[in-house]
């Protein structure tokens, strides 16, 4: 439906291939795309932070079995998960310079590498998701969290009720994140065909810059979900 | 050699340039994209009236006779759930905006046009699972959803309802970056901020409520579908759940929603005067930030809504203080528009009639939130007839008068016919006349005391009388609705072909054919004259314009 | 200096890492969300390029989502932490 017939200003000038009819020039073009991609990240904030809204209340609400049912899952591998997405995004701004420098070979690279660290992402998030079923610590109607002493309070108890809802948050806060790690590998695979084909110059290299961005927002979730999540209560 | 007759070439506009179902439903063209939001979104204000007509029906007589109360509950939870999502929130962005918002700043389309068409099928597919869970069984737990009804006991379809408002709530979260980006990069050159047209400003405050505010509630339905489906436990109060952190969520997006269905319409509202008082706005400035004010102070007042739930008392209060600060905007805005008509040539043609509607009936609306503001009144009357009352006179004497005004004002540039003046002006009447017909007696019920969503109210048979008031004028109002759609569909075919700027108002969307071409503008305009500008319009002043569309 | 940012935010890592296992009663919450916070800008600034944005716009966008955000958590928190006054 879109027409390539359109008088414009700028006849004379070749038209970059990637130029869209509407826009008047290709810095407009990237400026809205880069604009749209950040209120886009906006959007996400919020979504992801009525999740963070409700989990900062039942912590004040129920802050001994939280600390509880937090002491039980692998901070190790939530540690490991974080410098795994923090070196990914590093590959993704080498994979945006090498696009802006026409490095073809380090923007496949880059590319690659930041795909495989997110499936080693998954991968760990997997192997505690496994652990956590094998613990009978998914809600539902084989949750079970008995006799689990709460850090700091020798004696106590934690309530098995409370650390449902901690972990009803975990699995859905982690879920809707594994969910958009998911997303954006099939966004850079997407990117790596692109980038495979030749499709990105120094001038025009727009998706990898937006798709870097939503790759980085996604890194940013995990900096806070990883402290809230598993670090809450952890001394002896 | 035959002879040739000379017969009037119809220019090529938006509406002719391709015929077929594919060249609309595969469009990327803004205008287009327009009416077939403005086509969907009648079609779901007849399905939101008709659950009204069985609710006014029912409320004829104190007992529960027409339906049972299960029945009725229903009935009140689908009027509410399909007028809000699937009429009120798209209305005037998807349509008027989605028309208007490029050409009034210059450009050829919106910022993404792929996007405004999926913002488009998002809104058919949440509004076809929406009928689709009407149609086999519905929903009960009213639009708002409460918990732990919703979660725990309600055999309902929540859950396919939750998920249908869902996806409609991704198509507004769209229109609305669409309509910030275009705004912030498409401008054309000279249109500075300060010569926007205000109805710009509104839609960009609308848009910015759209964008932060539509994400919580849909990461709330998301929790309530999970709690439903997955049994997991975060509204439960047996599990130690709080069902009031349901309702913080909710309210957090859904009191920023109700500025996200006034805003446009007070746009369209400042258009019209503008133009038919033939003067500037008073105040530009002024109503121009008291739109990005109500966004933001929107977003600040939400648990007014919670004053009796078990919110903390000093919550409330907190609360209650910033819900009168949030009616300074709006109040601003009714005084400049005041402003504007003193000294003014006014004309009494049909967008005027509406927007003087508007700011009557806006103003009642308005001044009883403030009542309802008020901790001591919110007690006495929350859950009954006035707070009803109160949101109708908004939502319906406010933001539904406004969509209609604005579709009667632009509707020469959408369709390039003129509708019928006579019949528009009397649909006016009839429409005033029968929504206080409807609506005010639902202020007195409420403060005598009936509880809103019964069906039943045969303890009270003394209200009768009101109600049967009510159930009146409510048919009044539904001819007063019927007769536009009637009359602008008759337009299409048999009205009078409009000129390119029928009202001679200002705005760049005027100096364009009527209708458009499919672009708008044939060179970019270059503008240098502020908005408004009716003094030099109407001295014949002439502008340095260079558009033909 | 990409990869300064980087070892700064590996750093940033290790630190809370270490840091919950030492009891600083309620500062272990401040302590880990305070490093997540300094982890999020260096992301933000340096990998996202806010730093060298020559429109303010970036900013705006960024500050008023984070504000309202804020205004979700702290008037909500407000309600749950005052309703045991009196």
């Amino acid at each position: 439906m879109s027409d390539s017939t359109v008088v414009g200003l700028h006849d004379e000038e070749q038209h970059h291939p990637e130029l869209l009819h509407h826009f008047a020039e290709p810095q407009q073009q990237r400026d809205a795309a880069s604009l749209g991609m950040w209120i886009f990240l906006a959007t996400e904030v919020m979504f992801f932070g009525g999740l963070f809204c409700a989990y900062l209340i039942y912590r004040r609400m129920y802050f001994g079995d939280f600390g509880a049912a937090s002491k039980s899952i692998d901070a190790t591998l939530g540690a490991t998960n974080t410098a795994v997405l923090i070196c990914s995004s590093l590959t993704v701004v080498l994979a945006v310079w090498a696009a802006q420098t026409a490095l073809r070979k380090l923007l496949i690279g880059s590319l690659v590498i930041t795909m495989l660290l997110g499936m080693v992402f998954l991968g760990i998030k997997a192997k505690e998701y496994k652990d956590k079923f094998e613990e009978h610590h998914v809600p539902g109607a084989s949750f079970s969290f008995d006799h689990v002493p709460i850090p700091g309070h020798p004696g106590q108890y934690a309530n098995p009720r409370h650390a449902e809802i901690f972990f009803s948050l975990y699995f859905i806060m982690t879920g809707l994140h594994a969910l958009h790690m998911i997303i954006g590998l099939g966004l850079f695979a997407w990117l790596l065909f692109m980038a495979w084909k030749g499709r990105f110059t120094p001038e025009y290299h727009t998706p990898i810059e937006i798709g870097g961005l939503y790759w980085h927002f996604v890194d940013i979730v995990w900096i806070y979900l990883f402290p809230l999540l598993y670090l809450i209560d952890r001394h002896p | 050699m035959a002879t040739t007759t000379i017969q009037p070439v119809e220019r090529e506009n938006y509406l002719n340039k391709e015929y077929g179902v594919g060249s609309w439903l595969f469009t990327t063209d803004h205008k287009r994209i327009a009416l077939l939001y403005l086509i969907s979104i009648t079609f779901f204000f007849f399905i939101g009236g008709f659950f009204a007509l069985l609710i006014r029906l029912e409320l004829l007589t104190p007992a529960s006779d027409l339906v049972q109360p299960d029945t009725y509950n229903k009935l009140f939870t689908m009027h509410g759930m399909v007028m809000v999502f699937f009429f009120l929130i798209p209305s005037i962005p998807a349509v008027l905006g989605n028309f208007l918002v490029p050409m009034m700043i210059g450009a050829k389309d919106l910022a993404f046009p792929r996007i405004n068409l999926l913002s488009w099928y998002l809104y058919i597919i949440g509004g076809v699972m929406m009928l689709h869970c009407m149609l086999t069984g519905g929903v009960d737990t009213g639009w708002t959803f409460y918990t732990p009804f919703s979660t725990a006991f309600s055999n309902t379809k929540v859950v396919e309802a939750g998920l249908a408002i869902f996806v409609a709530g991704f198509s507004s979260i769209l229109t609305g970056l669409n309509f910030v980006v275009t705004i912030h990069r498409m401008r054309a050159p000279g249109m500075t901020w300060s010569r926007l047209p205000l109805f710009i400003w509104a839609h960009y405050a609308t848009s910015i409520i759209q964008i932060l505010g539509t994400p919580v509630i849909a990461i709330t339905l998301v929790l309530v579908v999970a709690e439903r489906t997955l049994h997991l436990g975060i509204f439960d109060p047996k599990l130690g759940g709080d069902p009031l952190l349901f309702q913080h969520l909710f309210w957090f997006y859904s009191h920023p929603a109700v500025y996200i269905m006034i805003l446009p319409s007070m746009g369209v509202v400042t258009e019209i005067i503008a133009c038919f008082a033939r003067k500037r706005i008073f105040g530009y400035s002024f109503v121009a930030f008291s739109s990005i004010a109500i966004a933001v102070f929107g977003f600040l007042v939400w648990a007014h809504h919670m004053f009796v739930a078990g919110i903390s008392i000093y919550a409330a209060l907190v609360f209650s203080i910033l819900s009168y600060a949030v009616a300074v905007p709006s109040a601003v805005k009714v005084f400049n528009w005041t402003a504007t008509l003193y000294k003014g040539s006014i004309h009494y043609d049909a967008p005027m009639l509406y927007a003087f509607g508007f700011i009557g009936l806006f103003t009642m609306g308005g001044l009883t939130g403030l009542f309802l503001a008020a901790l001591g009144i919110d007690v006495h009357v929350t859950d009954t007839y006035f707070v009803i009352a109160h949101f109708h006179y908004i939502m319906v004497g406010g933001a539904l008068m406004g969509y209609l005004g604005g579709l009667h004002f632009w509707w020469p540039k959408i369709s390039g016919r003129l509708y019928p003046e006579g019949w528009a002006r009397l649909a006016a009447l009839i429409v005033f006349l029968g929504f206080n017909l409807t609506f005010f007696p639902q202020f007195v019920l409420g403060y005598l005391g009936m509880p809103r969503r019964y069906a039943d109210y045969s303890h009270m048979p003394e209200f009768q009388v009101l109600n049967v008031l009510s159930t009146a004028g409510a048919t009044v109002l539904g001819v007063g609705y019927l007769l536009p759609m009637l009359y602008f569909l008759w337009s299409m075919r048999y009205g009078k072909p409009a000129p390119d700027n029928p009202w001679k108002a200002a705005g760049l969307e005027w100096m364009t054919s009527s209708p458009p071409t499919t672009f708008n503008f044939e060179q970019e305009p270059i503008v240098t004259w502020e908005a408004y500008n009716y003094d030099e319009l109407d001295t014949g002043h002439k502008q340095e314009v260079k558009v033909v569309g | 200096m990409y990869f300064s940012v980087w070892a700064a935010l590996l750093l940033g890592t290790f630190i809370t890492y270490k840091v919950a296992y030492i009891d600083l009663d309620r500062f272990n919450a401040a302590v880990a969300l305070t490093i997540a916070t300094i982890k999020a800008l260096l992301v933000a600034l340096f990998f996202m390029h806010i730093k060298g944005a020559h429109e303010k716009l970036l900013k705006l966008v960024v500050i008023s989502t984070l504000f309202f955000l804020f205004i979700l958590l702290v008037l909500s928190m407000a309600d749950y932490g005052t309703r045991t006054w009196s």
